[in-house]
């Protein structure tokens, strides 16, 4: 107990608020671009997440994730129920804070991962088939995964595989998923004739900018400390955001002729979540490089998405699985020991195996979360058909799902 | 008694409203409205890719007068809302059976 450090403990426990926040700021962001009748229904579909995986976390996901090891693949069920984590620190994970601090602070990870796939399949699940899918898909695709890269004796980890906040964890778990889910729930009614246009971009702006803030939370926090690691996340944070932003529209002023705000909100969120892996481990010019390669990057497949018929409605897929594995990546070309002694050399240190390390690591989450999602989605559908009736979609989630509408 | 509704560009609406005011067209009704002629529609871009809208935004005043003045109402909206662009909207003249006050009970040109 008296290793436990007060400034720690208060830093990790306002980052894990600020990592709260940005469930329902993404809630927003993608309530913004779907169409005023499905707003409600967007907004709940990560609002919702809070409640159901925060609960799942406690009484399974926190101990499949972190608790001690079965062979590198899980954690056992001793922490089930929260049995055990309290005000001592672990020292496998932060030794300066409370267990139950870090408990908390990663609970909120395992909240916002799943809401991000919502956008993939926006508009068009029922309600009841989403619930089961996303507790399924918690427990065994990010618990899972979590343990692999972050989990004390997690084979991932072992091999030396680095994620400093989640790319891999969160963004490219979800945006394998979302490829996944948008192949198996197929294209919206209309998809190719009618524009889905956004019907409140302000909404999307406003998610944009809680998503930001709580980024702060996301990425510093995980240094678990409040150091200079978590100093040095925080700025690569900023700095990959407003580089992604500034990319983004440059390349579209050119390609399209207009600085678009949705244009300057997703470069902004296609800058913060390929950072995230790398966040701590890189210096500030790198960040800077990795918002650039993300901004350009992640337009690119976002305009190209309509090329292959491809509904990720809200670009799950073009966002936040190619910014995990872009920014998982560029840590592997990027990552210095003179940054963060904890973390690796990279490619451009001289240490081309820990480039490798890498690929292997965006591999293996890649085609795990990928299948597993597409098993999972396909038995929840022969249970409950996942898809909206065609009466029920062209009436929106509002009113069909819910039974109340966002505007009167 | 003619009834003259006219399609103008949202932003030409005061200037049609004054001209029509100087020469003593006392009440109009307009509202905001969506619609496309030759002018089709125009396009708007979210996340690079471009979507066509058909229906633009107009507006639509009414105006109901003496037949002997509709003439002047009309080209006195058609100079006001001119801009020589695609776009600049239409004119509809339409027959007026009969008008009546509300509070009055009046009728015809009275009433207007």
């Amino acid at each position: 107990m008296e290793q436990i450090q007060c400034g720690d403990t208060a830093f990790i426990l306002v980052s894990a608020a600020l990592v709260l926040l940005m469930t329902p700021g993404l809630g927003l962001f993608y309530g913004g671009m779907v169409r005023s009748k499905n707003v409600l229904g967007t907004i709940m579909q990560s609002l919702i997440m809070i409640s159901v995986v925060s609960l799942e976390w406690v009484y399974l996901g926190y101990s499949m994730s972190f608790g001690p090891d079965i062979s590198g693949f899980v954690g056992d069920l001793s922490f089930v129920g929260l049995k055990g984590v309290g005000a001592a620190p672990n020292p496998d994970y932060a030794p300066t804070i409370p267990h139950m601090v870090f408990m908390i602070y990663q609970c909120m990870f395992a909240v916002i991962t799943p809401a991000l796939m919502t956008g993939t399949f926006a508009e068009r699940m029922r309600f009841a088939p989403f619930l089961v899918f996303s507790v399924l898909w918690a427990v065994l695709v990010y618990n899972p995964i979590c343990h692999w890269v972050w989990g004390a004796g997690g084979w991932l980890k072992a091999k030396g595989v680095l994620d400093f906040a989640g790319g891999l964890v969160v963004h490219l778990s979800s945006g394998a998923g979302a490829l996944a889910a948008a192949l198996v729930i197929g294209k919206r009614k209309g998809y190719g004739k009618e524009g889905f246009m956004p019907h409140n971009l302000p909404m999307t702006l406003l998610g944009t900018a809680l998503l930001w803030f709580g980024w702060f939370g996301f990425n510093g926090g995980s240094a678990l400390a409040a150091d200079g690691i978590a100093g040095v996340a925080f700025t690569n944070t900023h700095l990959a955001g407003m580089a992604g932003m500034a990319m983004w529209v440059l390349v579209e002023w050119f390609h399209r002729g207009y600085p678009t705000t949705l244009g300057a909100a997703s470069g902004a969120i296609a800058g913060l979540a390929t950072v995230t892996p790398a966040a701590g481990f890189v210096g500030p010019n790198s960040a800077i490089l990795i918002g650039l390669i993300a901004g350009v990057g992640c337009y690119a497949a976002v305009s190209s998405k309509t090329k292959i018929g491809l509904d990720d409605s809200l670009d799950v897929v073009g966002i936040h699985g190619l910014g995990g594995v872009l920014g998982t990546l560029c840590l592997g070309l990027f990552a210095s020991k003179a940054v963060n002694p904890g973390g690796a050399d990279g490619l451009f240190a001289g240490n081309s195996s820990f480039f490798m390390t890498q690929l292997f690591g965006v591999g293996v989450v890649l085609v795990y979360a990928f299948v597993v999602t597409f098993i999972l989605l396909k038995l929840v559908d022969a249970v409950s058909r996942l898809r909206l009736n065609v009466e029920d979609e062209v009436q929106g989630l509002d009113l069909s799902q819910h039974s109340e509408t966002a505007y009167n | 008694m003619k009834k003259i509704e006219a399609i103008i560009k949202p932003f030409k609406l005061d200037d049609v409203k004054e001209a029509l005011n100087e020469i003593g067209i006392a009440g109009m009704t307009i509202s905001e409205v969506k619609g496309y002629g030759r002018q089709k529609g125009h396009k708007e871009i979210y996340r690079g890719a471009e979507y066509v809208v058909d229906f633009l935004p107009k507006v639509k005043l009414e105006i109901v007068t003496e037949e002997s003045k509709a003439e002047e109402v009309v080209n006195t909206i058609r100079e006001a809302a001119y801009t020589g662009k695609i776009g600049d909207g239409k004119i509809f003249v339409l027959p007026v059976e009969e008008v009546v006050r509300v509070r009055t009970g009046e009728k015809g040109r009275e009433a207007i």
